[in-house]
């Protein structure tokens, strides 16, 4: 349980949000052309960071927008907070 | 056995104020090689050393604990056990392990105090209805016992139920397995960290995992906090850190770990005298042999290896606990923990080789993985010793995410596991 500041609203209280997962992962631009194994690895295959991580989370019961975020997933500690199709923050 | 525990050895310790018991499992250093290393010391990964030596005879095997064993999410589940899953891979899979728990006591000559009081699934709205009903069809079909109780027959089975119409979820029935129960989840993995002792395996606590060497596609050992071991074959029973064991060997995995809360109240008289899980509002209670009430909440929606887990997942579970048991809402809870699991996208688990020579996964059990122990153990160490699956766990394997034939009990199992 933590404070998550959305972009667009501000700080407000983590129930508020859902999760969407590891960040940055596209789509295929050619779906048709890959492999079982490419499938698999866009479709299931995760990080699951013990560390850093990037996110993408929706502040479902508020604005409702998508957006990213850099999460210590061992301590739940927020690093930054970004717009999508904004460039992820270096460490 | 070397230390046979029976009533006569009850008495004969009695007479020296029960100071002289032997220590149950030694504490060895780690040899510089061993045939066999499972790392993870909890129920899956001592089931797994202890049937490797006894069914497969593998006796110069280690188990590597981070922590001290059953530390993890053995000693942090709600130690429900049932088989009563919908599709026939996970049917063959759990009865499978609820038959060895039937025996397990005795077999390892430790009381684990397994207890048949029944597992009753309530359904709430007329689509739990048709999926619970048509779940004891599929269950009998597979020779696992099930019953369709009516909400009246609800009532009469655990009667401080509230199967009022006029609640939000109202209750329309249930389901009823009967062989279904709990049992203490320390002394699951006590007695097979004693039973694995005994046949010579060493079990290491406080030994971290740091890296595994690999020499081009087979493992060569591992690097732990106690210097580097030598190994040809690696288990990985890590839990909610099997992904971080993953990377270490350069591989990834279709998990996620999340934190999943449980909770004990104050202890008092017998009240409820079975286990009632309930999916569509998520509480399941049943009470321990100290009196406790044990409440089983939800996961966090989001990946965390915290250990705790966010207050709303517990408010939303008690919320649900209060309307159905009107009669808790004085008590008082006691305590509150997480643990970590790792959820697969199909919600069923992983035995499975991978694609590294000697690298054998036992992973994704995500919320209920306690039910299994003795089964798991067993097939994942017929994986290892035979480099093949046993025809229980082929369909449990890593590349159904490839192939697309997965095991899909997300909404099909009894409750979130």
């Amino acid at each position: 349980m933590f404070l998550i500041n959305c972009p667009y609203c501000g700080e407000r209280d983590q129930s508020e949000f859902s999760c969407g997962g590891e960040a940055h992962i596209v789509r295929p631009k050619q779906p048709t052309e890959l492999s079982d194994d490419q499938w698999a690895e866009y479709l299931f295959m995760r990080k699951n960071i013990k560390g850093v991580q990037f996110e993408r989370w929706n502040h479902a019961h508020g604005c409702r927008k998508w957006f990213n975020m850099v999460r210590d997933t061992s301590n739940d500690k927020i690093h930054a907070v970004y717009k999508m199709g904004e460039k992820p923050p270096v460490e | 056995m070397k230390n046979k525990y029976s009533i006569f050895s009850l008495i004969k310790n009695a007479f020296s104020q029960h100071e002289n018991w032997k220590q149950a499992w030694g504490d060895p250093e780690p040899k510089r090689e061993y045939e066999a290393i499972i790392i993870g010391g909890g129920g899956h990964g001592l089931a797994t050393a202890y049937y490797l030596a006894k069914k497969h005879n593998m006796r110069n095997i280690a188990v590597l604990e981070k922590g001290w064993i059953g530390g993890g999410n053995t000693g942090r589940n709600t130690t429900i056990i049932r088989s009563n899953y919908l599709w026939d891979a996970s049917a063959g899979l759990y009865d499978h392990a609820l038959k060895i728990w039937e025996n397990l006591s005795q077999e390892l000559n430790y009381n684990i105090m397994f207890s048949q009081r029944g597992v009753m699934n309530l359904a709430h709205n007329l689509q739990d209805v048709r999926d619970l009903k048509r779940r004891t069809h599929a269950n009998r079909l597979n020779g696992i016992d099930a019953v369709w109780l009516s909400t009246n027959q609800v009532k009469e089975f655990c009667p401080i139920i509230n199967t009022s119409p006029d609640i939000r979820y109202p209750v329309l029935g249930g389901t009823l397995q009967r062989r279904a129960g709990t049992a203490r989840h320390d002394a699951v993995a006590w007695g097979y960290a004693r039973g694995a002792d005994e046949m010579g395996v060493d079990i290491i606590q406080n030994c971290e995992v740091k890296g595994i060497k690999r020499n081009g596609d087979q493992v060569e050992g591992v690097e732990t906090s106690k210097g580097f071991i030598k190994t040809k074959k690696i288990g990985v029973v890590a839990a909610g850190h099997s992904s971080v064991i993953a990377n270490m060997a350069g591989l990834k995995l279709p998990l996620e770990s999340k934190p999943l809360q449980a909770l004990v109240s104050e202890p008092v008289k017998p009240i409820i005298d079975t286990v009632v899980m309930s999916n569509a509002v998520h509480a399941y209670v049943s009470q321990s042999d100290k009196g406790e009430l044990v409440i089983g909440a939800g996961t966090d929606a989001y990946v965390s290896y915290t250990q705790r887990g966010s207050h709303d997942v517990v408010e939303g579970t008690l919320k649900a606990i209060l309307e159905l048991y009107p009669i808790f809402s004085r008590m008082k809870m006691l305590r509150q923990w997480g643990g970590i699991v790792d959820i697969c996208p199909d919600a069923s688990p992983i035995i499975s080789k991978t694609n590294i020579k000697g690298l054998y996964f036992n992973c994704g059990w995500g919320t209920g993985g306690f039910k299994a122990t003795p089964g798991s153990g067993d097939l994942f160490a017929h994986t290892i010793a035979n480099d093949e699956p046993h025809k229980l766990n082929a369909a449990f394997n890593l590349n159904r995410f490839v192939s697309g034939d997965l095991v899909d009990e997300h909404g099909a199992a009894a409750v979130a596991h």
